[in-house]
């Protein structure tokens, strides 16, 4: 506990009352902690406003959710109907309503841009675990909330796509048919799974993500900000303690994250006011049509920013699974030329058959689901499976440069087939971008390690403006 | 920075459609600038409330909302409502859905964001609408003894029939340039065999009016976001100038 410490009555009545504040609460404390004092590496690039825009998207979804739910109705009968009371006769209640659709899709936009940027520098390599580790949980949880939330315009999109997303559940093995029960709280997507899904989209996970953010920013400033250079600036101290390339976030960062803020929401003004559909991406036309059980649209595609996973789920065939099963014999046959000890010889061949055996027993749909959650699961052990000796991509060799814009073209290509209708040709390239997105992960070990790597410097590189 | 802002302006100018195509024929362009025209919106209100609203309803547009496309609350009350109707109201139908799907094979569906959610990769809602309405022609063996171009055997009867007229369409078998062994059926031309009230071009104008009315009803407030929007990024223009410049200044002691 810290001490208590008297003030001069004939101090200023505001320095009183802060006084009066700090001796009861961390208030200066915790401001110098998280802004006044809390040192930044000044040579941040671009790549490094996305943290600060996910936070007031964040925002912005909490507190225009506050006013729709005024005016929602989570009632089969009538959700669809208030969603339009809403667009039409309540008061700003379109913008309110645009700029939370709009808000969900920029949501995924910028903290993509900011998970990739994290890629890019290695912010995740020791000792930044838990921050990345903190933020892969809130990246599912966006996805749930995304999820939950997308069911509650009550439009055929809405109540198809939760139909196929659930009915997934159901090839779990043996407990799949009662888990997808259990979530829809129906034998199909009716009333009683759009009470649930409100209340999981208001309550639930909101309450999970605040906790998580704070925990991300909590666990951020403890260690400190990576930056581009992957160099550590708490190693250089000044004769105060403070890192020498460090500067103080406010008011460095906060006037340059007011200057990325205004241009962000230029963007996200103009889709707002101009093209608040935008062509269909972030209000698919579907949805404009109410929920009919019995009417099943001939073409259901997730919204955009759950593609590139529903493509690799779509991509999972029997073709597929017989390649998987292929590349884990490969796999096992390079553990026992390899590896050393009988030990782990055994274990390699004992684990790929049992692999194998279940690979072809189960149902290649279950198998979908598994490289679907597996995709994103595969995100929390980056840390462990980066061995790369330097952080950031400016220190490693060119190359890897070169696997990361193919691994992003893959990705961006996995999301534009899992829009489209499938194809032949669209699910051979799925295929190959699949394999390639865990082989990105799954390989990392050994690739991360490999070419010439270049010498970090000691200090950042920062040029003055 | 101007780099920046071209970037993101070319970004924005990027309106794709995440819609597939569902096949059928192309769709004809809607005269965008009926949106901006009172008196054609008003006659496509006028057209609706005759035409359409006998079987389709509009449950989420008010009759007094027709205010804002210049009518007076007299005008509507005179000319479109039913004497049990008040101005307040949602533009409902007393049709029963169960019996209009045993006369029709489906019941018909409301109209009020059927311009929103009619768009695809054909074109937007509009255009789809527009190409429809014109593309009706008696087919006898659909037991209401019409068919469409762009719906194939839809269930509604082709409506404005009287303003049209009735019209056959010519189909020729063709080769299918995919497979030579198979032969498609390829829309020709249509023959006007009994004239309707309008001229074909006016029967176009009045469509055009009609589908302006359903564009609009499906965003009443659609211009006036837009025109918000123009003053929304001029202020974050300017927002953004001043902005930059007070980030440079602050920067310029970092070395």
């Amino acid at each position: 506990m810290a001490e208590y410490k008297e003030i001069s009555p004939s101090a200023p009545a505001a320095a009183r009352l802060l006084n009066w504040i700090d001796n009861r609460f961390p208030l200066s404390k915790l401001y110098n902690e998280h802004v006044g004092e809390y040192y930044a590496p000044k040579n941040f690039n671009f790549w490094y406003i996305f943290g600060s825009l996910a936070l007031l998207v964040l925002v912005i979804q909490i507190v225009t959710g506050i006013f729709l739910v005024m005016n929602y109705k989570p009632d089969a009968g009538l959700a669809f109907a208030s969603v339009e009371y809403i667009m039409r006769d309540v008061p700003w209640g379109w913008l309110i309503r645009y700029m939370h659709s709009t808000g969900a899709s920029a949501f995924f936009v910028v903290v993509y841009l900011h998970m990739f940027r994290g890629l890019l520098y290695g912010s995740y390599r020791k000792p930044r675990e838990l921050v990345w580790i903190f933020g892969c949980a809130i990246f599912l949880c966006l996805m749930a909330e995304a999820f939950f939330g997308y069911l509650l315009p009550w439009g055929q999109m809405s109540y198809w796509g939760a139909q196929v997303i659930v009915n997934l559940f159901a090839a779990v093995p043996f407990i799949g048919p009662d888990l997808a029960l259990l979530i829809r709280g129906d034998y199909v997507v009716s009333d009683a799974t759009l009470n649930r899904f409100f209340s999981f989209h208001v309550i639930a996970i909101p309450l999970v993500l605040i906790g998580l953010v704070v925990a991300h920013i909590i666990a951020l400033h403890e260690v400190g900000s990576n930056n581009p250079d992957g160099v550590e600036i708490k190693a250089k101290k000044d004769a105060n303690g403070r890192p020498i390339d460090g500067i103080p976030f406010h008011p460095y960062y906060t006037v340059h994250d007011i200057f990325g803020v205004s241009v962000f929401l230029m963007v996200f003004s103009a889709i707002i006011f101009f093209a608040p559909e935008l062509g269909g991406y972030f209000l698919e036309y579907n949805n404009f049509i109410p929920a009919d059980p019995l009417k099943t649209p001939p073409h259901i595609a997730p919204v955009w920013y759950f593609t590139p996973f529903y493509s690799m789920l779509r991509a999972t065939t029997t073709v597929m699974v017989n390649v998987f099963s292929v590349l884990v014999a490969l796999a096992a046959l390079g553990a026992l030329v390899k590896a050393r000890s009988g030990a782990v010889k055994l274990g390699a061949v004992i684990g790929a058959a049992v692999l194998i055996y279940l690979l072809k027993t189960f149902d290649p749909k279950f198998w979908g689901v598994v490289v679907m959650g597996g995709a994103v699961v595969i995100l929390f052990f980056l840390p462990w499976l980066d061995k790369s000796p330097v952080k950031s991509i400016r220190y490693r060799p060119n190359w890897h440069m070169w696997v990361y814009l193919v691994f992003v073209a893959f990705f961006l290509v996995l999301g534009y087939l899992g829009i489209q209708p499938p194809s032949d040709t669209g699910t051979l390239i799925a295929q190959v971008g699949t394999v390639f997105y865990l082989g990105f992960f799954l390989l990392m070990p050994w690739w991360s390690q490999l070419g010439t790597f270049k010498p970090v410097p000691d200090r950042v590189t920062y040029h003055a403006h | 920075m101007k780099k920046l802002i071209v970037c993101l302006l070319a970004a924005l100018s990027f309106v794709g459609s995440a819609l597939a195509s569902e096949g059928g024929m192309a769709w004809d362009k809607f005269p965008a600038e009926k949106l901006n025209d009172v008196a054609a919106l008003q006659n496509g209100a006028k057209l609706f409330v005759n035409y359409c609203l006998n079987c389709h309803s509009a449950s989420f547009m008010r009759y007094n909302r027709l205010r804002e496309i210049g009518l007076t609350e007299d005008q509507i009350k005179k000319n479109l409502l039913f004497a049990s109707e008040k101005v307040g109201e949602t533009m409902k139908v007393s049709l029963d859905p169960k019996q209009a799907k045993d006369w029709f094979g489906a019941t018909p569906p409301d109209l009020t964001l059927i311009a929103r959610s009619r768009a695809g990769a054909g074109g937007t809602g509009a255009d789809y609408l527009y190409t429809y309405l014109r593309t009706f022609y008696r087919d006898e063996t659909r037991p209401t003894g019409w068919n469409n171009l762009v719906f194939p055997n839809v269930g509604m009867p082709h409506v404005l029939w009287d303003l049209q007229g009735q019209r056959v369409a010519k189909f020729e078998e063709e080769q299918d340039p995919h497979d030579h062994a198979k032969k498609i059926h390829v829309f020709k031309e249509f023959q006007q065999v009994q004239p309707g009230k309008l001229q074909p071009l006016e029967y176009d104008n009045a469509v055009a009016d009609l589908v302006a009315y359903l564009q609009w009803m499906g965003e009443p407030q659609q211009e006036h976001r837009v025109r918000l929007g123009v003053w929304v990024l001029i202020f974050l223009g300017v927002f953004t100038v001043i902005a930059w410049r007070l980030n440079a200044a602050y920067w310029k002691d970092v070395k």
